[in-house]
């Protein structure tokens, strides 16, 4: 595995890419207030932080299908993050609640179950908190925290079968190689709900839109849990332990949470309390990706208003858009069905025919018959903006 | 010269934390120093000169880089900054004596509290 000095290496070579590689990069990102700068390997992203780093998408890179690798965003807790070595890696499985225990390899990954391809959102679960009125505290996300990928690797039941399960498992806990700087600050652990784990969905990724995983996504292994947000996704993966109890890490019990009864998504039982419940699923959603939000149009010329809408997992049933301040709406065209847990893209023809602004809203429908509504839920973290989203473009 | 003071300022704080805690055991300042040689401009973010600033980013360095400081402005005031500063120091284990919060309180209540 690697070294602490590489790790801390691994951090300046962090540091000397963006300074040497290209300056336009250090131009005022889109988002207006922060910069944007390379990691290596990564093209120029937004960055909310640099250390531990923490970059977002420009919305120009969200209008690809997949999310190319290089633009897709980063997000880290802690600062210790070290280059996982790809020929000694092992994924540690066991755990109270497992019937064995099992090391296994990138080669046995490959060699010994079935491969298997999702395309799926993912999306971190204080996107779009920059955008919070009044302001909540955390990183101030705009609408880049977010990417749609293919993600190839094994399942992760077929791994805990393999292990075998016991009839009292409860959760399913993860630990990655990211870790705190200081030996006090609780490491990033996750948990699921057992039968969250062993839906055949959650996958043990090792690709990305058919490459191996980039470092800064979690290489060589990262947890996908299509349909629920980023911060079960873990990177780094290198342990997955079956237990009887509700895991009781910081990451569990005092973060990623919202008020109890206050959205109508998947429970996790055995982690609720009655003030609070762990965030699990997206909500309907939908992002303009066309016009810009600087475009001028001009009057006669064609345009197009398009963008993606996406849920929690059980599809898009169509997306509505109004170009009159919300008075009338229309039906979009909704591109290729990639799956469930896959954004959809949307486009409609805009009349330039008037000078004079055009007040575009697009709203989006799920198949479980939510939509996007016109009002935040407020909640203390910042997550699940999905309002009805805005734009105003001028023709002229 | 800010920026010569910032980044002096920073190795302090890593020279810091390469000597507490568990994470950089075994890497010397110079190690540090090394790997935190002349790009790290890129770094670099001047937060406004004030009584409190050397300590506070002292402090905040440790663990991350200290952009969440203006970024978060809008959504701060005294309060919510005395409830951050707690938070780092009760969960994440920050090593912040009394008198520390204090200062490292009233310097960034006067220089980043934007929430009306």
């Amino acid at each position: 595995m690697s070294t602490r000095r590489e790790a801390l290496l691994g951090a300046a070579g962090l540091l000397a890419a963006p300074a040497g590689a290209d300056p336009a990069a250090d131009r005022p990102g889109p988002a207006g207030d922060a910069p944007l700068r390379a990691l290596p390997g990564k093209k120029p992203l937004i960055q909310r932080a640099f250390r531990p780093p923490n970059f977002e998408t420009p919305i120009a890179d969200l209008v690809p299908r997949y999310t190319p690798n290089a633009a897709f965003f980063v997000r880290y807790h802690l600062a210790n993050i070290p280059r996982v070595d790809a020929g000694s890696w092992r994924l540690q499985v066991g755990g109270p609640s497992a019937q064995g225990q099992l090391a296994l390899s990138l080669a046995d990954l490959k060699g010994s179950f079935e491969q298997v391809t999702i395309t799926a959102v993912n999306q971190c679960s204080g996107n779009r908190r920059g955008l919070f009125s009044p302001r909540v505290p955390g990183v101030q996300w705009r609408n880049g925290a977010m990417g749609n990928a293919r993600w190839s690797g094994v399942r992760l039941r077929d791994v805990l079968h393999k292990v075998g399960v016991a009839g009292n498992a409860l959760e399913v806990v993860f630990n990655g190689a990211d870790g705190p700087v200081l030996a006090a600050t609780p490491d990033f652990l996750k948990s699921l709900p057992i039968e969250r784990a062993l839906d055949d969905t959650t996958l043990i990724a090792l690709e990305m839109n058919g490459e191996p995983l980039p470092h800064w996504n979690g290489a060589p292994a990262r947890l996908v849990v299509p349909g629920w947000t980023g911060t079960y996704w873990v990177k780094h993966l290198t342990e997955v332990r079956i237990q009887p109890t509700a895991f009781d890490g910081f990451w569990m019990k005092s973060a990623y949470r919202l008020p109890t009864g206050a959205f109508s998504t998947a429970r996790f039982a055995s982690q609720e309390n009655s003030e609070t419940t762990p965030i699990t699923e997206m909500l309907v959603n939908s992002l303009i990706t066309s016009p810009a939000p600087a475009a001028r149009l001009h009057r006669g010329e064609p345009a197009r208003l398009a963008g993606k809408a996406w849920d929690g997992g059980f599809g898009i049933a169509r997306v509505e858009v109004s170009v009159d301040g919300r008075r009338s709406w229309r039906e979009a065209t909704l591109g290729a069905y990639l799956g469930r847990f896959a954004w959809r893209e949307f486009e409609v023809a805009l009349d330039t025919s008037r000078k004079g602004p055009l007040e575009i809203a697009v709203r989006a429908r799920s198949r479980n018959g939510s939509f996007q509504p016109d009002q935040l839920t407020p909640n203390p973290a910042g997550y699940h903006d999905n309002r009805v989203q805005t734009l105003t473009v001028e023709v002229s | 010269m800010l920026r010569h003071r910032a980044l002096t300022t920073k190795l302090a704080a890593l020279g810091l934390a390469a000597a507490a805690p568990a994470g950089l055991a075994g890497v010397g300042t110079s190690d540090a120093a090394a790997a935190l040689g002349a790009p790290a401009a890129a770094e670099i973010i001047e937060l406004r000169p004030g009584p409190g600033h050397d300590l506070t980013v002292g402090r905040c360095l440790i663990c991350h880089s200290v952009e969440y400081i203006p970024s978060n402005a809008p959504a701060m005031n005294r309060a919510a900054w005395q409830k951050s500063i707690q938070k780092m120091r009760d969960k994440f284990g920050a090593p912040i004596t009394d008198d520390e919060a204090k200062e490292i309180l009233d310097y960034l209540d006067a220089n980043y509290s934007g929430r009306s």
